[in-house]
């Protein structure tokens, strides 16, 4: 096991140098001058030049990468074109705020899309069933921000139940310490802000649970289904034991190895969807340095985002493949 | 008779009570926080490493100009400089500064201060000068050959060429005057942390969320009435109008002409307007056919129903252009009768340039939609049904905005739109950006050349006597109207949604948001 995950983590290598690669080149192919946007519509052809010579752009795309990648072994991701930030700086204040949505937002997913799942296996083709799988069916097919838009307008401006937008209230006063916001006031005992933060997060968390629920409600009921028919299962009852036993601890346990593969896969698309949350509930995360680090055309910022977002990515999927072989004995790697 | 005697008293109460809501004490108007919503993050909030609006309208309220546009106007008038003088020649202007003033560090303020501010962007060799990092120096500081402190309150600047609009350029939100000390301490991220002499202090930046300034106490021209400021980052407009509905903010920008009547119609909000200066346009390249045929040019501003375009697509919000100028400029020529839509003598020119059959051309546009053109794309959709009523075939070309601005500079396209937004609220600003041939390559967009045109520009920019200059600017835009390098589409009016306990709070033409004045209601 342990040369498995050491293996796997080797392989991590070459795997981020070609992420960086493919980034690296898929940013400069799409159109657009990053020194031309910062210039804007003023400046004269010598100002650009100046600039595309200080922003290292006059060079051919190979030294610009070899640059790159000198910088990156050292840790150092560069400075943003547009604000002139450290993108390792801009990253470690918008990472925290995307993980927290993120998070919060599979665990709601999570747990929703898995009972949801085993009822509608236990009861196939009743109403329930029908009923949740035209739910998941809907929540797959309604885009995020649409959702968004909706659950602000009925839960925050009409009932007035939620904050509409933003990460915490200004007047919380909160000490920022790790960036996560939950932890810092828990940190400083400031409940105040504690409070602020989880009900700043409710709403876009529910956003960006929809598309999850559906796809782990619908992977959940049919490997439910399988298990359900198998010879163990059947025995088990025969055996006289409770349904409820029958489902939860024969049933449900085995039926789960699967669907923790798909809440693991599911955090890209978490990641992806964070992008629209974090823009209509304007929350300063990740997604939100991506967007304005395209619009700038902000090579650096985009390269940064984007290979930690990979990082992260495969970094989950490794501990997702250790979590598989720990719920399922059977499974050795070699 | 009871009844007119219980009305009568409802009117007194009515009466007496609104006079005691208008009649707020001084005293009163201090305190408070005002929340101003943004759609765009700032990027840099140092004046001159920045390009942004989003930023521009922190900046001005950290720091102060040398002198300062009146309020609402785009006259100056004396700020840092409490006096001024210029040279016969027009070359050497002296500027006699205010003293006693600090910046927000305590760094005191004096002609050192000013020269290390400018020289730091201007000269190469400078200790701060930042590489690549002043994109406005060069346009509003340029003509700047030398500058001495004289002693610790008088300046010296020296210009290479006789620049009446240089005034405006040190008013304008690129000339703020930051504090050395912080400059030295922070070096190239000095934009972090903006020290000025204004009338807030920088507090905190929470990236991509808000910045919060407060009130600095001991601000020369008094404290302002706000003793907080937070500019709030809400990236979307119907959001932004949701949180102000709700009071959560008290002002923003950004409103989509679809929700001006839900405004209108809220007790609570308000919609402070001003003609605001700038232009939409689309730049006829003059070298390239058919465009370089004057006669088709004139067609084509006829051709198209600017009128409609104004009213029925923008709401309102934007008024038909008769020329280059905005209609509220200093230096407009009123006699300008511009080309009101008439397809009949579109027409009749096509024929009388030989393109009876009309023709088919390339017309560029962007997407997204920008100050001056708040259809975006959509605009070019409906120039081309116009067109097409006349016989002329435009085939739409969108490209991404940073190609599109520098193949538009270097001159590719053949008919594209572009627009202009006043930096210093000086005729010169528009005039001589569009259409001195010298700024073909960057800013005259139509490549148009005009041997007299380019002289008068040039002699207006030399001359300091206003009525002469004014009467120049005049000739231009009748010759240019003629000329008809552009079509002339459209100037937007500025529109700031407002809930009505803010107070005194004026849109400047150069659209910066100023502060100090501005009180709150409890």
């Amino acid at each position: 096991m342990m040369s498995y995950i050491a293996r796997r983590l080797l392989y991590l290598i070459p795997l981020l140098l070609a992420i960086s690669l493919l980034v690296f080149l898929m940013i400069r192919l799409i159109p657009g001058d990053p020194a031309q946007i910062k210039l804007g519509e003023k400046g004269t052809e010598e100002d650009l030049k100046r600039m595309r010579e200080e922003l290292g752009l006059d060079k051919p795309l190979h030294i610009q990468y070899w640059r790159y990648l000198k910088r990156l072994l050292k840790g150092d991701l560069g400075r943003s074109i547009r604000t002139n930030n450290k993108v390792t700086n801009e990253i470690k204040t918008s990472f925290p705020a995307t993980i927290e949505l993120t998070v919060l937002s599979m665990i709601i997913a999570s747990i929703i899309g898995i009972f949801l799942g085993v009822i509608s296996a236990v009861k196939q083709y009743t109403w329930i069933d029908n009923l949740s799988m035209v739910g998941a069916l809907v929540g797959i097919s309604m885009p995020v921000f649409w959702i968004g838009m909706m659950l602000m307008l009925i839960f925050s401006w009409k009932l007035g139940w939620f904050p509409i937008s933003g990460r915490i209230n200004l007047e919380a006063n909160l000490d920022i310490i790790t960036q996560f916001y939950l932890i810092d006031s828990i940190i400083t005992g400031n409940w105040v802000a504690f409070k602020s933060t989880l009900s700043h997060l409710i709403l876009p968390a529910i956003t960006l649970a929809t598309i999850p629920v559906a796809m782990i409600a619908r992977m959940t009921r049919s490997t439910t289904l399988d298990v359900l028919n198998k010879d163990y299962v059947r025995t088990a009852r025969a055996k006289g034991l409770k349904e409820r036993v029958v489902i939860w601890k024969h049933v449900f346990k085995n039926s789960l190895i699967p669907v923790v593969t798909i809440i693991g896969l599911q955090f890209g698309s978490f990641l992806g969807g964070a992008v629209l949350t974090e823009t209509v509930f304007a929350r300063a995360g990740v997604g939100r340095l991506l967007i304005n680090g395209i619009t700038g055309r902000d090579f650096a910022v985009m390269q940064g985002a984007v290979l930690v977002i990979a990082t992260f990515f495969i970094l989950l999927n490794l501990i997702v493949d250790i979590l598989y072989a720990y719920l399922n004995p059977k499974i050795r790697y070699s | 008779m009871r009844k007119i005697f219980t009305i009568l008293l409802l009117l007194m109460l009515v009466i007496g009570l609104s006079n005691s809501t208008m009649a707020v004490s001084e005293e009163d108007k201090y305190g408070g926080t005002l929340v101003y919503g943004q759609g765009a993050p700032a990027d840099a909030l140092d004046p001159h490493m920045t390009t942004l609006g989003s930023s521009a309208d922190i900046t001005v309220n950290i720091f102060d100009n040398l002198v300062r546009f009146k309020r609402g106007t785009t006259e100056i008038e004396p700020s840092l400089a409490k006096s001024w003088e210029t040279s016969e020649d027009g070359l050497t202007w002296t500027f006699h500064l205010r003293e006693g003033v600090k910046f927000h560090d305590g760094t005191p303020f004096n002609a050192e201060a000013v020269v290390f501010d400018i020289r730091r962007q201007l000269n190469p060799d400078h200790p701060y000068y930042f590489e690549g990092q002043y994109p406005y120096a060069n346009f509003s500081l340029g003509m700047i050959e030398t500058i001495e402190a004289i002693d610790e309150y008088t300046v010296e600047i020296k210009l290479n060429q006789p620049y009446a609009p240089f005034l405006k350029n040190l008013a304008m939100f690129a000339t703020g005057i930051v504090s050395p000390t912080a400059v030295k301490e922070y070096g190239e991220d000095v934009f972090k942390h903006p020290v000025g002499t204004g009338p807030f202090k920088f507090e905190e930046w929470v990236k991509d969320d808000h910045i919060t300034l407060v009130a600095n106490e001991d601000h020369w021209d008094g404290r302002p009435y706000l003793d907080k400021l937070i500019y709030r980052i809400i990236p979307k407009n119907s959001v932004r109008l949701l949180e102000l509905e709700k009071g959560n903010i008290d002002m923003m920008q950004g409103l989509n002409p679809t929700d001006i009547s839900k405004v209108e119609n809220d007790p609570d909000l308000e919609i402070k307007e001003d003609p605001g200066l700038n232009i939409g346009y689309i730049a006829l390249h003059n070298e390239k056919e058919p465009f370089d045929n004057k006669l088709v040019r004139k067609a084509m501003n006829y051709a198209i129903n600017k009128e409609e375009i104004c009213e029925q697509l923008m709401k309102g919000v934007a008024v038909p252009a008769e020329g280059p100028l905005p209609p509220t400029m200093w230096g407009y020529n009123k006699n300008l009768t511009g080309y009101p839509y008439n397809p009949e003598k579109a027409k009749e020119l096509l024929k009388e340039a030989g393109y009876e059959d009309g023709f088919s051309f390339t017309l560029r546009t962007y997407s997204a939609p920008r100050a001056y053109n708040p259809l975006g794309a959509r605009l070019a959709t409906v120039v081309q049904q116009y067109l097409k009523e006349v016989g002329i075939d435009a085939e739409i070309e969108q490209l991404e905005w940073g190609t599109y601005i520098s193949e538009g500079k270097a001159g590719k396209h053949t008919a594209a739109f572009f627009g202009w937004m006043a930096d210093n609220g000086d005729p010169d600003n528009f005039l001589n950006v569009f259409f001195n041939s010298e700024n073909q390559g960057s800013t005259n967009r139509a490549f148009y050349t005009n041997k007299t045109v380019d002289k008068m520009l040039v002699e207006a920019q030399k001359t300091t006597n206003t009525d002469k200059r004014e009467e120049l600017y005049k000739e231009v835009q009748e010759i240019v109207v003629d000329d008809a390098p552009f079509v002339f589409l459209n100037h937007m009016k500025m529109q700031i949604p407002i809930r009505k306990e803010v107070n005194n709070f004026v849109l400047y033409p150069t659209n910066n948001k100023f502060f100090h004045k501005v009180w709150i209601n409890d």
